[in-house]
């Protein structure tokens, strides 16, 4: 199926969901949902027979840099052989959504790295720790308002 | 009610542990799990119940060293680092998504060329897992034998770049240098010499009893839970799933070449175990080098670069793009915001994604068989941590 019959099943399952598509004008053409229905949206995707995506290629949290923090989901389905990108955004300030690893379980360690670097909260989680740094590690090293700390633990780092 | 078997020691995850638990370490230096890994396994008796990997011991965070670079092509040398093992097929992912996101097409002597470079890579890197795979389990002369050749494989390398491990070969729009004089008698030289020695590993180590004995019908990866894991590459068609991205999504000039991959059948025992996945990377070897052999037969004369500005700045714009890496589906999610600068790269490597899935595969089994499962995952840190 094209990203173009993919967008007008999802709009025909959960009319309020879509905020916008870009399939035109792109390199990767991507559907941009609410996040409050990510999850809905994720388990229709995986569930409906037509769809099936299966494999959750990519999961990349972002900092968009003008306040908005979200998250690009790379499908794959490998009985139908299509993909599709979906992106949320949520603001700094609550950087909540939903998480998907009940559906994927490849998302588990996506989410956490996300939430690591990135400083999104998946609610819902099973294992919300963190995963690359420290687990005594303070800030979000990936956004871009980012500042290195001087001192880890007392410690001062020497450059 | 309260269990009363619990007791207060709590795992990392949070859960408690029960009398007849106990909790060991293994690593983060352990000769068996290939680099800087600690394995948290909840063990009754010998029987292990639970396992935690714990990661980011050579975390240095690649993503944030590329958004701070001056350019796209400077973190060609960053990619090569995270998988030390096959540097080629890590700048081969990433140029190609610069590519896509610069809109450019590269001449074909050059797919060509990056195809021959990336099939060798594999093929050594298949040699590194393979080898450190019977070390593993406590077979050392077939480690050696590996290595012979993986050693002439790394003089073409040497040949051609100068390189022997961190190549820095593949540019956005071209590659660095043209093949040198020579180059091709040798590689083909190479591919006569290297196929009657799989009959050697064969016989060295796939068929040998005790090896079989350790690694058939342990760590059993169904082909449903490999896709549900996301696993991909040997992991994923060990498991008897018949996909790999050189075919099925296919890139640079792969359509172009006669071969099929390989999938794990069960011979040994379940479909899906360690040996299946050992098995795929000794057989990908020969379709590796029939690769080569045909690219190498019908490599065209021309450029090796493609006239491309100095400072690249593609449009704004985001790309995800996936090539088949020797661990699996390596994939750049590369944001653009119209600068010289890359906004954001994520790596999604597949050995990050593979070894998620060890606590689901090692439940129920033996301490010594962790040992089995973790080198059969065939990871490398540096692309696990990036």
């Amino acid at each position: 199926m094209t990203h173009q019959e993919i967008s007008e099943k999802i709009k025909l399952q959960f009319p309020q969901a879509i905020i916008e598509t870009k399939f035109e004008g792109v390199v990767d053409p991507y559907v941009k949902i609410i996040p409050e229905q990510i999850f809905e949206v994720m388990l229709f995707l995986h569930v409906d027979e037509n769809l099936k995506f299966d494999f959750l290629m990519c999961l990349s949290g972002i900092d968009t840099g003008k306040g908005n923090l979200g998250v690009v989901y790379n499908l794959f389905s490998m009985t139908h052989r299509h993909k599709i990108n979906i992106k949320v955004e949520v603001p700094k300030e609550k950087p909540e959504v939903p998480s998907i690893t009940n559906v994927f379980p490849a998302a588990n360690w996506h989410e956490r790295e996300a939430f690591d670097l990135i400083g999104i909260i998946f609610t819902g989680h099973p294992d919300p720790r963190r995963i690359l740094m420290p687990y005594d590690w303070e800030g979000h090293p990936l956004r871009k308002d980012y500042k290195t700390p001087e001192f880890y633990q007392g410690m001062k780092i020497p450059y | 009610m309260t269990d009363i078997f619990e007791t207060s020691i709590k795992t990392s995850t949070g859960k408690a542990l029960r009398r007849e638990e106990m909790v060991i370490n293994m690593g983060p230096q352990h000769p068996s799990t290939h680099g800087v890994l600690r394995l948290e396994v909840v063990a009754d008796g010998e029987i292990v119940i639970d396992v935690i990997p714990h990661i980011g011991y050579l975390h240095r965070c690649f993503e944030k060293h590329a958004e701070n670079m001056t350019g796209y092509q400077q973190v060609v040398p960053y990619v090569d680092r995270m998988d030390y093992c096959a540097a080629m097929n890590m700048d081969f992912g990433y140029v190609l998504a610069v590519e896509k996101l610069l809109g450019i097409q590269v001449p074909e002597r050059v797919e060509y060329i990056r195809v021959i470079m990336a099939e060798l890579q594999r093929v050594a890197s298949h040699l590194i897992a393979a080898g450190t795979y019977g070390l593993d389990i406590g077979a050392f002369t077939p480690f050696l034998y590996m290595f012979r050749e993986r050693e002439r494989i790394l003089d073409l390398f040497e040949m051609t770049c100068g390189a022997r491990l961190l190549y820095n070969y593949m540019w956005v729009g071209g590659v660095s240098h043209d093949l040198p004089p020579g180059f091709i008698d040798k590689a083909k030289d190479f591919c006569q010499y290297f196929k009657p020695k799989i009959k050697e590993y064969n016989d060295l180590l796939s068929y040998n009893e005790i090896f079989i004995k350790r690694t058939a019908n342990v760590g059993v990866l169904p082909g449903d839970v490999a896709i549900a894991y996301g696993c991909s590459g040997p992991v994923l068609r060990g498991s008897g799933v018949d996909f790999d991205l050189r075919r099925d999504d296919p890139y640079s000039v792969y359509h172009k070449f006669d071969w099929k991959p390989e999938i794990g059948k069960g011979e040994m025992g379940a479909v899906g175990d360690c040996w299946d996945r050992y098995i795929v990377r000794i057989r990908e070897m020969i379709q590796s080098i029939n690769i080569v052999e045909q690219a190498l037969n019908q490599i065209p004369e021309g450029d090796v670069a493609t006239a491309i500005p100095k400072r690249i700045r593609p449009n704004a714009g985001d790309v995800y793009v996936r090539t088949e890496s020797a661990r699996g589906e390596l994939g750049f999610y590369v944001i653009s915001d119209g600068t010289a600068k890359p906004f954001r790269i994520k790596a999604r490597s597949p050995s990050f994604v593979n070894l998620s899935v060890i606590p689901e595969i090692s439940r129920g089994g033996m301490i010594a068989d962790l040992v089995a499962i973790a080198g059969s995952l065939d990871i490398v840190l540096g692309e696990v941590d990036r």
